[in-house]
């Protein structure tokens, strides 16, 4: 087979791939009564427009590609964490606790502290499904999702209990949420009139951070055999449900940073929908992105510019808000399934010949 | 002693969402595919149940014939919806955890964006009410117990026999059980396990969509975003629990809902004990049971989860 | 599939090609069998004998060629259409659903059983009582299949093939699980099936060609070398014709044992995956420089032998000492650590990372050693310059060290993970079925390898189904059989027949 058809087998796929995607929205779209063009082009063009617009964007960008990091480090140890969104709410409460504790410590020391913090809140919460899996052999698909569930009735426990705000307690509406946390724990917004904060440095370094320890160091290189191949690996000797576990571990630790840095930097306090979702498109992004912290940082770009814009549909052309979800699912789909095709041998080969019966001139000798 | 009563007639018909979407998730699970999609295949099922009879009657009283066509618009398009899960995680063998996430995100959302569409709001709907067995329903204890429900309710827990019998009795059982434990001797028999697998995933569609209808047709009678609340999860895990059996599913089905059922009787009986941990109750139980059911796999689908593909040289 | 198939007079096989990426596996495939004929399809591992059968069942479509029955061209397109014709297959891994009963396992494919609502098991029952009266073929319809043993599961194949109505009977490498006695009662089953039906039968043991087969069929890559009848031929002939030439493997002359002992076992009790005890009170001991080969039919204990030694499963009683320390359930990584080397018996899901590339399959082991390791980071130049250089030494056929190892040959894959434990300098090296599925070139190469370890003071262990393997390379021949050593040998008193009668389980007394 050249390497020529492979190329373009591969790119035809690809693009094949894309256009399923966009026709799959579409579908619901015109249920919708919507333009679907228009939808698509407010979805990937508006929020580009202006200063503001990129800075959302950005915003965005940071906690995805903390979470998609973490996934990624699960995903390639051979664990799927689905419970990105429950690790990052109890990496929250870690961090709310610490500001709430500590108002008065020095910015040098209780951001690092507060963020840590949440990422030990995270690993803790990460480390149940991956203990689970490794010692019990529970399905991490499984235990994950009811975790979420779990941390999702915890959080709102602590935000209507014990972290409630005084003031809302007096003479608030009973919104559940924390008061308004020290200003020691700001993290600040460089670009002024903008939220953009200096968690995006955070989450790059985190980027680079991952990249070496998969690719450069033993503990990678045994996580990802360990992911590539169970059972080769424990024949080399690979203690493999220790790896399982430090490996959610991190999943979970990436997650609640992810959380903290959106506290300290968009929020300033605890409130609800804090995770609105960033656990679930977490997945897509890392799928997205190849599984690799190169192809995370743009892909979490551009799923921070598809959640931004489709918060705009519904003002621009009437499409609820939901249909980001909608989205994701059918790009979790495509993806997986083009993943599956473009590994298969044989298609290739039947294309190929298929390709070479249509295309043969005559006198041209047939490559095999 | 009324109240537990109470409490139990309550929890039944709470059971029933979970129980037809586990049921129908055992004939995935038999088949060799475990379907993480339930969950959106549900909220599909949920909003189109509702759809209908609301487009009629704008939340007023509709004749009961409408209510029934939302059923069946919900099952059709759970079908639909199970085929095409079947066509990436058979045809095109995605890896099935992954895929039914997928699925899922793709079944909520499209699920809340025709609902803010077309419908929006807290709209809710009169819905299907109880139909009392005459006579049955009298019996003192047992009468409020079984009895005294909506239609579907009889109808799910017939299910349960009749789900037994064709996994166990017909030809069609047979053929899916085998696909599912050991596809390549099917195959070498001449049964299509794909085609096979396609015919489960359609039958799991079709139940999970109708579980989702009940939910909004029979209980909650409206649609929300968080109507499901882990229910189509909670379903697989069941399966699992349930060693893919109907009856010990069904035992499975009224357990959880009983520790739902036990957090309405706490706040009815005015004990104060935060709200949240009780609404946890249910997700703990199904990690705790996880944890202790050693999957006793000699009886169950060996090949769950594993693609097939005859070209492959193992 | 119809009781009433017509008889198959002729069967002819025309020009048969079938590809798979990368692999020839039938090449211009001629063959012919008459009516109540036995053939046997002879070759090494490799060779297409069971993708021909495979393409017969109608389970691969073959790219070229045809298939006729009764002079008429047939198409299959799935199973069912060849057992419409009355072809049926017994497969070398048996195709039965082990949670099922017998009963419903036949039913499967007993298409008149299926009524609208309901298995009519009761039809199936009845054939069954009449398949099993006709050949004295004797099976328990109600039994599980995983309650069966191997012979009894056969047995089962048997049964349902014929209950399915075949005329044709193709068995792929029937004896390959069985003992010697069991295998001679097959042989005599298949001579009284064979006055009514004709059969084609895999195998590479050549006494059953010479008891069973009229006419034989030599395959060999994928092409029909030769094709005769059996009576005109001796093994020796076939077994030449089979390999292609002097079959001169490398031997073992050295005196042994001089050394002191390296690895003891004593009454090592382990048990298997379906929870029987698999080792029983087994001792053996190797000594330094010397190769023990373990003979034995496959499933009496030789994987969990293996797997204990490395760590790998649970010893319940007994002890395993390694140079002098104790390495009894240890983990795997501590018994690496103390030397110990492992080819594995699956080479792709046990021996190599096959998503990996070559030299990170070089470096599986010794991620964390000081060569390697700096400060838990990777130091890649000095790993691609030893990858480099065990391509090198071991005429590893790739275009470099960074293809993924999954995607070479089998030769090659094995001769990675070969590369990787000597160049670890093992003081032992346990060898699961090392040249299972190779070609003599790669046989070779891996034989000498383990010899010039052998001489270097290295003990060896070597698990095999090959007894000429074993006699060739082995200073001592142990035979295990369920979960004990029979008895140990020496190599030059190991004879085909002792082993055979040993291997079988009956005690020798020589």
């Amino acid at each position: 087979m050249t390497n020529k058809f492979k190329t373009g087998y591969t790119i035809g796929v690809i693009v094949l791939a894309i256009l399923a995607a966009m026709l799959l929205g579409a579908v619901i779209l015109l249920a919708i009564g919507a333009d679907v063009m228009k939808t698509y082009l407010v979805i990937l063009t508006e929020p580009l427009k202006n200063k503001i617009g990129v800075t959302e964007v950005l915003l965005r960008m940071v906690p995805l590609t903390i979470i998609a990091l973490g996934i990624t480090v699960a995903y390639r140890s051979g664990i799927i964490n689905i419970g990105a969104e429950g690790q990052m709410a109890i990496g929250i409460l870690a961090t709310t606790a610490i500001a709430l504790l500590f108002p008065n410590l020095p910015r040098a020391v209780l951001i690092p502290f507060a963020i840590l913090a949440g990422a030990v809140g995270g690993a803790a919460w990460g480390f149940i499904p991956g203990a689970l899996k490794a010692k019990l052999q529970v399905s991490e698909l499984l235990s994950t999702v009811m975790l979420n569930y779990i941390a999702a009735q915890l959080y709102t426990f602590f935000l209507r209990g014990p972290m409630l705000d005084p003031a809302e307690m007096t003479m608030g509406s009973g919104t559940p949420q924390s008061m308004r946390l020290t200003r020691n724990l700001d993290l600040t917004r460089f670009i002024k009139g903008t939220r953009i904060h200096s968690g995006i440095f955070i989450a790059i370094a985190l980027a680079l951070i991952i990249f070496l320890l998969l690719w450069k160091t033993s503990y990678g290189y045994k996580m990802r055999a360990a992911g590539a191949s169970e059972r080769a690996a424990r024949y080399g000797g690979i203690n493999v449900p220790k790896y399982l576990i430090i490996a959610m571990m991190i999943s979970g630790a990436f997650a609640g940073i992810a959380g903290a840095i959106e506290i300290a930097g968009v929020h300033r306090r605890a409130i609800e929908g804090v995770t609105g979702g960033y656990g679930f498109s977490g997945i897509v992004v890392a799928l997205f992105g190849g599984l690799h912290p190169a192809g995370i940082l743009p892909a979490a770009f551009f799923f921070g510019l598809l959640i931004y814009g489709a918060d705009m549909t519904q003002r621009l052309v009437g499409v609820p808000a939901n249909m980001v979800q909608v989205l994701q699912g059918i790009i979790i789909l495509v993806i997986v399934s083009t993943k599956m095709i473009l590994a298969n041998p044989y298609l290739m080969q039947r294309v190929e010949a298929r390709w070479h019966a249509v295309t043969k001139r005559p006198g041209q000798e047939v490559q095999s | 002693m009324t109240f537990i009563i109470n409490i139990l007639s309550l929890g039944i018909p709470f059971s029933v969402a979970l129980l037809i979407a586990s049921l129908g998730e055992m004939f995935n699970q038999r088949s060799g595919i475990f379907n993480l999609g339930c969950e959106g295949m549900m909220a599909m099922g949920a909003f189109l149940g509702m759809l209908v009879p609301y487009s009629i009657g704008k939340g007023a009283d509709v004749p009961g014939i409408y209510n029934y066509l939302g059923l069946m618009l919900a099952t059709g398009v759970g079908a639909l919806l199970g085929i095409f899960f079947a066509l990436v995680v058979v045809t095109f063998r995605a890896p099935q955890g992954i895929a039914g996430i997928g699925m899922q995100m793709f079944g909520v959302g499209t699920a809340g964006t025709l609902f803010r569409h077309f419908i929006g709001g807290t709209q809710s709907v009169p819905g299907i009410n109880t139909a009392p067995i005459p006579g049955l329903s009298r019996i003192p204890v047992l009468g409020p117990l079984f009895f005294n429900h909506n239609p579907l309710v009889y109808v799910a827990f017939l299910l349960v026999p009749l789900s037994w019998w064709v996994l166990f009795k017909t030809p069609w059982g047979l053929r899916v059980r085998a696909v599912g434990t050991h596809p390549r001797a099917a195959d070498s028999i001449g049964i299509q396990v794909n085609r096979v697998r396609y015919q489960a995933l359609a039958v799991g569609g079709a139940l999970a969509g109708l579980a989702g209808a009940y939910l909004s047709l029979c209980q909650a009678k409206m649609f929300s975003d968080e109507i499901i609340a882990g229910r189509g999860f909670i379903a697989v895990a069941l399966v699992y629990f349930g060693q893919w059996h109907p009856v010990k599913i069904m035992g499975g089905a009224l357990l959880f809902t009983l520790a739902q059922a036990l957090q309405l009787a706490i706040q009815g009986l005015g004990i104060d004990f935060p709200y949240e941990f009780l609404v946890m109750l249910p997700y703990l139980l199904v990690i705790i049971v996880l944890a202790f059911s050693r999957k006793t796999q000699k009886m169950g689908p060996t090949s769950l989860g594993k693609p097939f593909n005859r070209e492959m040289r193992t | 599939m119809e009781q009433q198939t017509k008889a198959i007079d002729n069967l002819r096989i025309e020009h048969v090609t079938k590809r798979f990426p990368g692999v020839l596996a039938c090449d211009d495939i001629t063959l012919e069998i008459g009516k109540s004929e036995v053939l046997a399809l002879v070759g090494e591992n490799g060779a297409g004998k069971t993708t021909l059968m495979n393409v017969l069942m109608g389970l691969y479509h073959p790219d070229e060629g045809r298939i006729l029955i009764n002079g008429e061209e047939v198409r299959f397109r799935s199973p069912n259409d060849a057992f419409a014709y009355g072809i049926g297959m017994v497969h070398q891994q048996y195709m039965l659903v082990p949670n099922m009963t017998v009963l419903e396992n036949i039913a499967l494919g007993c298409k008149q059983s299926w009524k609208p609502w309901k298995l009519d098991l009761s039809l199936v029952r009845k054939r069954i009582e009449g398949v099993a009266a006709q050949y004295g073929l004797a099976v328990d319809p109600d039994a599980y299949i995983w309650q069966l043993s191997v012979g009894e599961q056969q047995r089962v194949e048997l049964v349902k093939t014929l209950c399915l109505g075949a005329k044709f009977l193709i068995l792929d490498e029937p004896t390959s699980a069985l003992t010697p006695q069991e295998t001679d009662e097959l042989i005599a089953l298949l001579k009284r099936m064979a006055k009514e039906l004709s059969i084609i039968f895999i195998s590479h043991k050549l006494q059953e060609v010479k008891d069973l087969s009229d006419k034989v069929a030599i395959l060999r890559h994928g092409r029909v070398v030769f094709q005769g009848n059996t009576k005109d031929h001796s093994s020796s002939d076939i077994a030449a014709l089979m390999t292609g030439h002097e079959v001169v493997l490398p031997h073992n002359d050295a005196p042994a044992c001089t050394m002191g002992p390296m690895l003891q076992i004593r009454n090592l009790k382990v048990r298997s995956d379906r929870g029987f005890l698999a080792l029983d009170d087994l001792s053996l001991y190797i000594c330094k420089g010397e190769i023990v080969g373990l003979a034995g039919v496959s499933g009496n204990g030789q994987r969990e032998l293996a797997e204990a030694i490395n760590g790998l499963r649970k010893v319940e009683s007994g002890q395993i000492l390694f140079d002098g320390e104790e390495i009894t359930n240890r983990t795997p990584a501590q018994v690496i650590a103390s030397g110990m080397g492992y080819i594995p018996e699956e080479r792709n899901t046990e021996g190599i990372v096959p998503s990996f590339s070559m030299k990170e399959n070089f470096i599986l082991k010794d991620t964390t050693s000081p060569q390697y390791n700096s400060h838990a980071f990777l130091k890649n130049k000095e790993i691609e310059r030893d990858s480099e250089a065990l391509r090198q030494q071991f005429d590893i056929r790739s275009p470099n060290i960074d293809v993924a190892a999954g995607s070479l040959s089998g030769g090659n894959i094995q001769k990675v993970i070969l590369a990787r434990e000597i160049s670890r300098n093992p003081k032992f090296l346990v060898a699961v079925y090392p040249t299972r599925g190779l070609d003599m070139g790669a046989a070779e190469f891996i034989h000498k390898q383990l010899l010039q370890k052998r001489n270097e003071g290295v003990g060896i262990l070597l698990i095999s189904e090959e007894l000429e393997e074993i006699t060739n390379l082995s200073d001592q021949v142990a035979v295990i059989f369920k979960g004990k050593i029979q008895k140990v040998l020496p190599s030059s008193e190991a004879s085909r027949r002792r082993l055979g009668i040993l291997m079988a389980g009956v005690k020798d007394d020589e």
